[in-house]
């Protein structure tokens, strides 16, 4: 499903298997105890890279399990959409540096678990960004929107990405500002060039506290839907 | 500390000798009191300031040591930079920052502070330096950045790889507006940009106010939500 493996400073968060990677509710406790557990032994110059297997980074929620459960659909979708906040906010709140590495697709809530790092890679070659919901009919959940609103800069991108139904290449997605390199052709390409943005990122050793408290009051909308508190220390640290 | 000089319609407020200049608060009162000066000089509401500097920093930021040898001492310096920003938010005139030199941490929102930022290309960054020291980010310093600063991407490398940013690339940012060959020439741009900013006319008054509404957050942070920049009374000088 998912494992953490550490190496230099780097941890690696890996969706395993050559499966879509739909978030349900067991991917979700999974991704949030491995979140954890690389947040009790960050140290100094720690660095994620977050990427996966196969065709897919994430395809989105598992709606076939929602379905599957007939009337109580609704309740399994509400279900899904309520655990997956934590996850962003675990991200939100890391004390290290996130790299997205995209393999493949990303898709809805997949999308945004990519979004939810601070820098984020796609192949060149392949996959696509793709906010589905307009397609499918499914209203986008607020903290989707606020994440969004808070990475995406351009109204005409945050359209592009929310309301046109589009599957966004790597080049497009570039040229919007919602990912910040599509310049490899294969998984492995992206995943290096990850790599050495992480290592470059790591030798600065910085203090991880400090990196998400910064993080945090860069997103205060963002963090406030997260139930995430920004940096109230405001006036006492020069 | 702080010398003005007056040319024309041209209000060029330099922060003078070769020091670091740190926002300490006997600078940051000088710097507040010479604003109140050219806020209330007849001639204000079709005039610019051009704020520049001697040597080789616009500003190191505030005056850490100060802060570690007295703690109370950062409270009240940052009280003192919130009103500062308020005052040349609420300024009935444009306002060129014409940055010379290094613009660190708090001495980086100052220059950010104003409507245009020219900077040399040969030396000299913008530089959010907090995450590289250790220090945590004020919300109202984030309501400035992400006031003057639009894409997201540029913010996060700003404030999340403390970049220390030269004028070419903070054009590029789209943090500074342009870039020159060295601080004489940023300081004739400022000018000649001034000047050509003064040939327009229009009225400072209408101006402040609408750069008021622009910058509402910023002012929503540095001094509340229902106080208007320039209603507060500022002829009394220090507001802390």
């Amino acid at each position: 499903m998912c494992t953490l493996e550490k190496r230099g400073d780097i941890f690696h968060l890996t969706l395993t298997g050559d499966d879509e990677h739909r978030f349900h509710p067991d991917t979700i406790t999974s991704v949030l105890s491995l979140l954890e557990q690389a947040k009790s032994q960050s140290t100094k110059g720690s660095v994620l890279i977050t990427t996966g297997h196969g065709k897919f980074f994430s395809n989105g929620f598992d709606l076939a399990w929602a379905q599957s459960a007939g009337h109580g659909a609704i309740e399994r979708m509400h279900q899904m959409v309520k655990s997956f906040k934590p996850v962003l906010a675990a991200l939100l709140d890391l004390p290290m540096p996130t790299i997205a590495a995209l393999n493949g697709h990303a898709a809805a809530s997949g999308l945004m678990f990519a979004l939810s790092h601070d820098y984020v890679f796609m192949r060149k070659d392949r996959g696509v960004l793709y906010m589905s919901e307009v397609d499918i009919g499914l209203p986008v959940p607020d903290y989707f929107s606020a994440l969004v609103v808070a990475k995406v800069g351009s109204g005409i991108a945050r359209r592009e990405l929310l309301l046109s139904g589009k599957k966004l290449k790597g080049e497009d997605a570039v040229a919007l500002g919602i990912v910040d390199s599509a310049a490899h052709d294969s998984a492995e390409g992206v995943v290096e060039a990850t790599v050495s943005l992480g290592q470059s990122l790591a030798a600065k050793k910085w203090n991880g506290e400090v990196y998400a408290s910064i993080r945090r009051s860069l997103y205060p909308e963002l963090c406030r839907m997260l139930e995430l508190t920004a940096n109230n220390l405001a006036t006492h640290n020069l | 500390m702080c010398s003005l000089e007056k040319r024309d319609r041209l209000f060029i407020l330099k922060l003078t000798g070769d020091g670091e200049h740190r926002l300490n608060p006997n600078l940051l009162d000088s710097l507040r009191s010479t604003i109140n000066q050219i806020r209330s000089d007849p001639s204000s509401s079709q005039s610019v300031l051009i704020t520049t500097s001697d040597g080789k920093f616009f500003s190191n930021g505030y005056d850490l040591a100060l802060a570690e040898s007295n703690p109370s001492l950062s409270v009240v310096m940052d009280a003192k930079l919130r009103s500062l920003v308020a005052d040349l938010i609420s300024l009935p005139m444009p306002t060129i920052a014409a940055v010379t030199g290094h613009a660190s941490a708090a001495g980086c929102i100052l220059a950010m502070s104003h409507d245009y930022v020219l900077m040399r290309r040969d030396r000299g960054f913008l530089y959010m330096s907090e995450l590289d020291i250790e220090l945590i980010v004020p919300a109202w310093f984030m309501a400035v950045i992400k006031g003057k600063i639009g894409s997201p991407a540029a913010r996060r490398d700003v404030m999340l790889t403390a970049a220390k940013v030269t004028a070419d690339v903070g054009v590029k940012m789209g943090i500074v507006d342009s870039a020159y060959g060295s601080a004489t020439e940023t300081v004739e741009a400022a000018i000649k940009l001034g000047e050509e900013i003064v040939q327009r006319g229009g009225d400072g008054h209408v101006y402040g106010k609408m750069r008021e509404s622009l910058l509402r957050e910023v002012l929503i942070h540095t001094i509340g939500e229902y106080e208007s920049g320039s209603s507060v009374v500022r002829s009394t000088g220090s507001k802390l």
